[in-house]
């Protein structure tokens, strides 16, 4: 089989800070790592591979430094490794970059053979959209898997795939033709290390490296801040919350504490609900 | 959003907006109501209640939008969606949508708006929402601004979308100018309940959507509803209790366990204890593990990372217990209460055992 997995380096975003004047992200000196939710769908992708043999080939649209994520990704056990990166992406919003990486995926299908799947991240940690997924698909005319929380069957030879699909209030079980996109649930597999081979392997690997030109991109008006309809007027912090959590004073015994406790607890639900009640009435 | 990398604030404000000729007739609000066998999603109320305010303000009308299989499920969402609100109802009613697939509903949502032409759409950031909106626009060439936390129309009469992004360290408000309609998924609880009038009708405008169960290629083998599932129902839970590395060992996260069985509730932990073993993976809660929405959290020896705070923040009271009074989870619940989790949880099981009432305990989840 093969299979294409398209991951995005993201800020890891425990080390973000909000710079207190401008109001900008302060990316200096914050490392960047996998979006995690990526990682759940290259390990699907790498148990189908080890399953019915074939490659992963991992797709990236960055700045160049991005090549670092996709080294990171041969070193978990990917096959072969594509970034994407000019500055004509620059600014891109989800439509643009479902643009670029459909571009990209056809010029992968054309010089490295058809993709049996395409995985992409549920979504991403620093845009949080979860569009880029199902923008890929439709742009490439693939069939949508979102929200797979289980592969339950698949067979190459019949091109068939059923998978469980987390639903509202519910699974669904699907049954649907290769070839799809599929994006992975979070916390759905454990994500492997990696062996000692394929760390060496990553790190002597070619990163294949294409320019929008080289991905055969001719329409350079759909992509970046151009091909991209909606625009950012306004980035903000919120409003920090004024009250920190109210303390409730801790008791002599473990009991008292737990009644003052559940005391506040329905008291300040009654409160809630009282201010649900005047929003709603329009007060 | 940019997705490449996040665009300067302002990069484009100063955009010449002319709406081109063709989209000149865009108009009206519409409203996605989100219905699965008969039962609507809750946000599809609340969406009706904010797309009330985009479109008395533009001076519109407000239509929900019904798909689903003919019969009295789906043309009882177009009488509620009347009575909480909508004039209008856009209804396709057909066997080939009975339960949600991407491909059909994307279809005929694709068609209705290609024919009907709304300024701005509105669906739920649901699981369902999310997987129909991001095909639909893409379909649409359109702008679509993801799980919005307000939405307001500005003095040109255009949409302000604003969403968290960065995790919710950062808010930015996102306008298509030049693209129709204009779409944007809100997050459920996010907006106000609108009052339900049971008076209010309104008028109904069927559409035949051109599809073909032949030319549909995913099939639905089987729907398991959660309510008969084994498996945890942390995402959709009202009441949640989670332990931390506070507790110390696997033996006292029983603590959580006891107490989440005496409220009714599910029980779950951040990722530090899914690492030591202490509880699966399908129990961890934050950014890589679940997001929870419940309205009761209750977060035991957590000191509450930003991972932990993005799958919680969602929740309408976050009560934290910790011994330390400078860990950040203080800074985003709402009570809170310095002390030992280990001592403090037998106790509070005793306590709530003792006071609620099969009544209260539906109180503490209503």
């Amino acid at each position: 089989m093969k299979i294409l997995v398209c991951i995005k380096q993201v800020p890891d975003s425990a080390q973000i800070r909000v710079h207190p004047v401008t109001n900008t992200i302060m990316r200096q000196g914050v490392p960047t790592i996998i979006n995690p939710y990526d990682l759940f769908s290259l390990e699907e992708a790498l148990r189908l591979r080890d399953k019915f043999g074939g490659e992963v080939t991992v797709l990236t649209m960055g700045p160049p430094m991005a090549a670092d994520s996709l080294r990171k990704a041969l070193a978990i056990g990917a096959d072969r490794a594509v970034l994407l990166t000019d500055r004509f992406f620059a600014g891109s919003d989800t439509l643009a970059t479902t643009y670029a990486l459909a571009q990209a995926i056809r010029k992968i299908q054309e010089v490295f053979g058809e993709q049996d799947i395409v995985f992409a991240g549920k979504q991403t940690i620093d845009g949080d959209t979860a569009q880029v997924g199902p923008g890929v698909a439709k742009r490439l005319e693939l069939l949508q898997l979102t929200y797979v929380s289980k592969i339950e069957n698949c067979e190459p030879e019949k091109r068939e795939i059923i998978v469980e699909r987390r639903a509202e209030g519910g699974v669904q079980i699907l049954q649907t033709k290769l070839p799809c996109l599929i994006t992975m649930l979070e916390g759905t597999n454990e994500i492997r290390r990696g062996t000692i081979d394929d760390s060496l392997r990553a790190a002597r690997a070619e990163i294949v490296t294409w320019s929008a030109k080289d991905a055969g991109i001719a329409d350079l008006t759909k992509c970046g801040l151009k091909g991209s309809p909606t625009i950012v007027k306004k980035v903000f912090a919120p409003t920090p919350r004024s009250d920190r959590a109210a303390l409730i004073e801790p008791a002599k015994t473990a009991a008292e504490s737990a009644e003052a406790l559940i005391g506040a607890i329905f008291a300040k639900k009654a409160s809630l609900e009282s201010d649900m009640a005047k929003l709603a009435s329009g007060s | 959003m940019s997705e490449a990398t996040a665009a300067p604030a302002q990069s484009r404000a100063n955009q010449k907006k002319e709406l081109p000729e063709h989209f000149r007739d865009y108009k009206h609000v519409w409203v996605f109501i989100e219905q699965e066998r008969g039962e609507v999603h809750p946000v599809s109320w609340e969406l009706l209640g904010a797309g009330r305010k985009l479109a008395d303000k533009l001076g519109v009308d407000l239509a929900g939008v019904v798909l689903g299989a003919p019969g009295e499920g789906t043309r009882k969402a177009v009488k509620e969606a009347f009575h909480y609100g909508a004039d209008v109802a856009y209804l396709v009613e057909d066997p080939i949508l009975t339960d949600y697939r991407n491909e059909p509903y994307s279809k005929a949502l694709t068609q209705l708006v290609n024919t009907h032409k709304p300024e701005i759409l509105l669906l739920g950031a649901t699981t369902l929402g999310r997987d129909l909106a991001g095909s639909v626009a893409t379909t649409l060439l359109t702008g679509l601004t993801a799980d919005c936390t307000e939405l307001a129309v500005d003095a040109d009469g255009s949409l302000a979308a604003t969403r968290p992004t960065f995790g919710g360290s950062l808010l930015c408000t996102i306008y298509t100018l030049n693209y129709r309609p204009q779409m944007a998924t809100v997050r459920p609880r996010q907006m106000p309940m609108p009052a339900r009038d049971e008076a209010k009708e309104g008028r109904i405008v069927e559409f035949k959507a051109d599809l073909d169960e032949e030319s549909i290629i995913t099939k639905i083998l089987k729907f398991i509803p959660d309510r008969e599932s084994s498996k945890t129902n942390l995402a959709f839970a009202d009441v949640v209790v989670a332990g931390g590395l506070g507790l110390q060992s696997a033996e006292n996260f029983q603590l959580v366990r006891n107490l989440a069985t005496t409220l009714g509730a599910e029980f779950g932990g951040s990722r530090p204890l899914v690492q030591k073993g202490w509880i699966g993976a399908d129990r961890q809660i934050g950014q890589t593990g679940k997001t929870i929405r419940p309205k009761l959290y209750i977060a035991a020896g957590i000191s509450g990372a930003i991972q932990h705070r993005v799958g919680v923040e969602g929740a309408d009271m976050i009560v934290a217990i910790n011994t330390d009074k400078n860990a950040p989870i203080f800074d985003f619940a709402h009570l809170g209460i310095v002390t030992d989790a280990i001592r403090l949880l037998p106790a509070l099981t005793e306590a709530f055992r003792r006071r609620l009432s099969p009544h209260q305990r539906d109180r503490l989840a209503s």
